[in-house]
This record gives C-alpha cells, sequence and structure tokens, in this order.
C-alpha cells in the first residue's frame, strides 16, 4: 500500500498540490492523469521524497516516509522518469547494474547479478548488455531503463511490499512500446506484492491498463476510482478543458473520442 | 553480466608498470644521468645513516631527482583524480578541477606573495608559498560557492556553480594579470612561471604533504565511487537509488579543493592533466568512477612524469614551466579526442 494524506505543496505563490489524498493498492495497476500543471510531477515527486511537502503525510505501508532510511527505501521502491539523460558512455549492463547499487557496495552479489540478468531478460536487452547504452534508440533506452528500476525491486520479501513509481516513461515512446511496457507491468503485478502507481499522458491508454484511476487537476483529486466510473464526459471536460464523447465497449472497455 | 571484469581489466596493472618506469626514467635521467648503481648505493647509505658519504651524484639522487620525481607522480594524481571527481560531479566532460575556481585563486594567493612578500622585504620561510597559495584557493573556492548560492539552495545548481566559476576565475586571473603588472622584473618572472607551473621546488616536506593529501583524497573519492556513477543518470535518478546526492557533492567538491589547492600551492597551476585523463581513460574502456579514479591516479602520473622529463631536458640544464609542456601536448590530445564521435555521440 501506498498512501498520501492530504498533501501540499507550494513553491513560490504557485501551489501545486492542494490537499490530495490518494491510495494505491497492491496488485493493481494505479493511473494517474490530468491536464498539464496539474501536479501529477508534483505527486511522484513527493510520494518518492524528492521533494518535501509543507503538510500531509506519505505511507509506505503503515510507515510514513519520515521512517524510511535512504537506503531501506531504495530497496523497495523504485522510480522511473520520463527521460533519463545519462552523461557519460555506458555499457547496457552497467546502466541496469546501477538499479542494485542501494543493494551491493563495491562488488554485486551474486544476487544481484541475477536480478540484473532477470529483469534484463524480461525486457528483452540480455542480448544487449555489452552494448553502448548511447547508441539505443530512445525506445531501446527506456528498456533499458525499466530493466534498471525493475533490478532494484526485483525480489520479493515476503510479508513485504514493492513499489514502482513511473513518471511519464511512456511519453516519448511510440504506440507499440506503450502498449508492450504496459503488458508487461500489468503481468508483473500477478506476484500480488508490487504496488505501481504511474503517471501517464494518453487517457485511452490509461483507460485501457488502468485497475485505478485517479484525476488530478490544479493539484485536486477531481475523481478515483475504476476508469468505467471516472470518464464521464462531464469529470473529463472540467479537468482537460475539452468534451469527449465516451464509448463503451461490451467487454467493459472504454474509449474517449476527442474532436 | 560477466563482461565487466573484461571490460575493466588489464588497464590498471599496465598503468601501474607505466608508472614505475616513468618515475625510474625521470629519476634516471636529468641534467646529470644518474648510474643506477648509484641510486641503490644512496638509498643503502640514506637508510643507514651514513648520509655524509654521499657523493655528488648521490646527493642530487636523494635531494632533487628521487623527491621530485615522486612529487611529479603526487600531482599528477591529484590532478588525474580531481579530474574524474569534477567531470563526474558536473556530469560533463568538459570540467577541469579548476572549474570551481580553486587553482585561479591559489595562482593568486602565490601572486600576491611574490610581490608583496619583496615589497614588505620580510623573509617569510619556505611554507609562506604553499599557504599563501592554499588560501587563496580556498577564498576564491569559497566565493564560488556562496555567490552560485550553492550553499543555501537545497540543491545545488551544476549551472550556477559554473557559470559563478567562470566568473570567479576570470576575477583572479585579472588579479594576477594586475600582480603581474605591477612586479618589477625578477617577481613578475616568479609568477609567471609560477603559474605555467613547476616542479623545481620539490623536495622531500612537499612530497609528504602532497602525499597526504593525495593518499587520503583519493581512498575518499574512491568510497564515492559507486554514488558518482548513480549521478550519471542525473541527481533525481540518483536520489532514487538511495544516494544522498547533496551530502556527495560538498564531500567530493571538498575533497577536489584539497586535491587541487594543496597540489597547486607546491607546483604552481598545471593545466590539461585534470581535463584530458579522464577522457583518455573512458575511451580506453569506459566511464566507472571506480576505473577513473583508480586510472586517474596513475595515469595522471605518468603523463606529468613524462611532461617532467621534457620540461627538464628540452632546453637542459635550464627548463621550461611544465604547463607549457602539458598544454602544448594537452590541446591537440583533447582536439583529437572531441573529434572522435564514436565516443560521445
Amino acid at each position: 500500500m501506498l498512501t498520501g494524506t492530504d498533501l501540499s505543496f507550494s513553491i513560490e505563490h504557485a501551489r501545486l498540490l492542494d490537499g490530495v489524498s490518494v491510495t494505491f493498492e497492491p496488485g493493481k495497476l494505479s493511473l494517474v492523469i490530468g491536464p498539464n500543471g496539474a501536479g501529477k510531477s508534483t505527486l511522484v515527486k513527493v510520494l518518492s521524497r524528492q521533494l518535501e511537502p509543507q503538510s500531509g503525510v506519505v505511507r509506505y505501508d503503515d510507515r510514513p516516509l519520515a521512517g524510511w532510511s535512504e537506503r531501506d527505501l531504495a530497496r523497495a521502491r523504485a522510480v522511473l522518469s520520463q527521460n533519463v539523460e545519462l552523461a557519460f558512455p555506458l555499457r547496457v549492463w552497467e546502466v541496469v547494474l546501477m538499479g542494485r547499487y542501494p543493494h551491493f557496495t563495491g562488488a554485486p552479489g551474486a544476487a544481484d547479478e541475477r536480478a540484473c540478468e532477470e529483469a534484463m531478460r524480461y525486457f528483452d536487452v540480455l542480448d544487449w548488455g555489452a552494448r553502448n547504452y548511447l547508441t539505443l534508440s530512445g525506445g531501446e533506452r527506456q528498456r533499458v531503463q525499466f530493466a534498471r528500476v525493475m533490478a532494484q525491486i526485483w525480489d520479493s520479501t515476503p510479508g513485504a511490499h514493492r513499489w514502482l513509481l513511473l513518471d511519464e516513461p511512456l511519453t516519448f515512446l511510440d504506440i507499440r512500446y506503450q502498449f508492450d511496457f504496459l503488458r508487461r507491468i500489468r503481468e508483473l503485478l500477478n506476484a500480488g506484492d508490487l504496488v505501481v502507481m504511474g503517471v501517464v499522458h494518453d487517457l485511452n491508454l490509461a483507460a485501457r491498463f488502468a485497475d485505478h484511476l485517479v484525476i488530478l487537476s490544479h493539484g485536486r483529486v477531481m475523481a478515483s476510482g475504476a476508469p468505467a466510473e471516472v470518464l464521464q464526459a462531464d469529470t473529463v471536460e472540467a479537468a482537460f478543458g475539452i468534451r469527449p464523447t465516451v464509448q463503451r465497449g461490451e467487454a467493459g472497455g472504454i474509449h474517449l473520442l476527442f474532436e | 553480466m560477466s563482461g565487466r571484469s573484461r571490460q575493466y581489466g588489464g588497464v590498471i596493472p599496465a598503468l601501474g608498470i607505466a608508472l614505475l618506469l616513468v618515475t625510474l626514467a625521470s629519476i634516471r635521467w636529468g641534467a646529470v644521468p644518474i648510474a643506477l648503481s648509484d641510486m641503490r648505493s644512496a638509498l643503502g647509505l640514506a637508510l643507514s645513516g651514513g648520509g655524509d658519504a654521499l657523493s655528488l651524484d648521490q646527493r642530487i639522487f636523494l635531494e632533487i631527482r628521487l623527491p621530485r620525481a615522486i612529487l611529479t607522480a603526487l600531482v599528477g594524481a591529484s590532478l588525474g583524480v580531481g579530474g574524474a571527481l569534477m567531470q563526474a560531479l558536473f556530469r560533463n566532460p568538459i570540467v577541469e578541477p579548476g572549474l570551481v575556481g580553486t587553482s585561479a585563486g591559489a595562482a593568486f594567493g602565490a601572486a600576491l606573495y611574490f610581490v608583496m612578500g619583496a615589497a614588505l622585504k620580510v623573509h617569510m620561510g619556505s611554507w609562506a608559498l604553499p599557504i599563501a597559495a592554499c588560501t587563496g584557493g580556498a577564498l576564491s573556492t569559497w566565493m564560488v560557492f556562496r555567490l552560485s548560492g550553492a550553499h543555501t539552495a537545497g540543491r545545488t545548481s551544476v549551472v550556477a556553480l559554473l557559470l559563478t566559476g567562470i566568473a570567479i576565475n576570470a576575477l583572479f586571473m585579472s588579479g594576477v594579470g594586475f600582480l603581474s603588472y605591477i612586479a618589477r622584473d625578477p617577481q613578475a618572472r616568479s609568477i609567471t612561471f609560477w603559474n605555467l607551473g613547476t616542479l623545481s621546488g620539490a623536495n622531500w616536506s612537499a612530497v609528504a604533504i602532497v602525499g597526504a593529501s593525495t593518499i587520503l583524497c583519493v581512498a575518499a573519492s574512491l568510497r564515492y565511487a559507486q554514488p558518482l556513477n548513480a549521478l550519471m543518470l542525473g541527481e533525481e535518478e540518483a536520489g532514487y537509488l538511495g544516494v544522498d546526492v547533496r551530502r556527495l557533492k560538498a564531500v567530493v567538491l571538498l575533497v577536489n579543493v584539497v586535491l587541487v589547492a594543496v597540489a597547486t600551492a607546491f607546483t604552481g597551476v598545471i593545466a590539461f592533466v585534470g581535463l584530458v585523463v579522464p577522457h583518455l581513460l573512458r575511451m580506453l574502456r569506459g566511464a566507472d568512477n571506480r576505473f577513473l579514479i583508480i586510472g586517474g591516479a596513475l595515469l595522471g602520473g605518468v603523463l606529468l612524469g613524462l611532461a617532467d622529463m621534457v620540461a627538464r631536458l628540452l632546453i637542459a640544464p635550464a627548463e621550461l614551466p611544465i604547463g607549457i609542456v602539458t598544454s602544448v601536448v594537452g590541446v591537440p590530445v583533447f582536439l583529437f579526442l572531441l573529434r572522435q564521435r564514436r565516443y560521445y555521440f
């Protein structure tokens, strides 16, 4: 479980988060949508302790963020942003191995190597181990980054949860990769102990994959729940300023059309 | 995954051997060549307390060549490691260790010593120059940090730090220019010589101090190699990997200031070594910071040792400021590196 209770964050006079309360459960894909400037990225940063909220509490399970050491948190919680720029040429395996940094100092142990290998295999990048990361395309790089963040939290610990926070990691990818990654993330959720909270831009993508959807607007939670409940034409219009036609498929799928 | 040892293997031992050979060669050859047998016997005599019986060659070996060769290796190591640290910290391959103003401030302190010391007609002892240089280096670095706001904001803005560094560097270098303008001829010459770097002041106390600084700082740097690797992904991502980025920056900058200020204090400003060494290593093998720090210490020593031999032998018995040699060799090497597109893309 990952909860944020009454979170507020302001910078200068802009109130980026205004009393946001959210709950993200294990085994479910929770996605956050909202217009530009709604506070989506700020929410990820506050939840991941990159930013300190002026008020409110973030809890990983029942433990407030203040009770987590950097290392313990980094061992259980991974974060992926939309565009990770690597400053120097590294091999792909070196990048993935960084995900294990919270787990070892000096030389990686056998568990670290295995976690990297399995995560790389899962995202189909195992063969690229010796390649220069900077020679990869945008989609390929993001696959490596997914492998890195999953390597960070690859192993389940009985009785404990793992958390994956995604800050628009699909934005620069084409549609095939977007579907591919979300399918793989969904598959990982089957383990049951993984809490995934992600920000996405594409409403239809969110509708297609989310178990739980949060609409953020002007720093507040506008709606929260199953996609079918949340994605009403009125709500979407109020949040995004453009009215969709909502099509409901037979299997409960939803499609938004904008004209 | 086992690619690691293969990827980074071989270079470090080879550099270690190269450093030994270069150091030995720079002891052996100079205005007076020293025979290996003299080195052995001089060491034997010195260790057994029979220092009075030394021949001239043996004294040259013990009191001039040996400390100079060791100091050269230490200063080269300091610059190489400083360069690796700063490039990693700023996530920028064209950064050099003097970036945050340290060496310009040290140069100013030294120039002030040359001009004021002579004007006041006081003899301040052999420690005065290193102390003046270190103070100047610490002062300019402190100014860069104050003025860039790096001490207040929770997160250091690298761009602000970089630009402030450029400004403060310019300020202190114009101070040096002013001092050499008002200086009398011999002082001006000292200032010029010092600004271009020289190892001619080497002695055993310099070796002891630079040695202590180098060893401590390299050991400290190695502890931070892994977090510095994580920083390659960016500050936020490093934070997500459990790195305390603020602390990392503070410690690494402090280590770099000590490395550069102490080395500069004894040898003057030596350009390009700190810039080129990490580049060469990255081209050879890769960008892992543990490799760059150990390799940077060794390769820095090798390159500066070679440069010092050129400086001493080219117009022997006179000698060139070493900074001229490192710049003349360093600039084309650097330009060549920049043209290697496959390296950076």
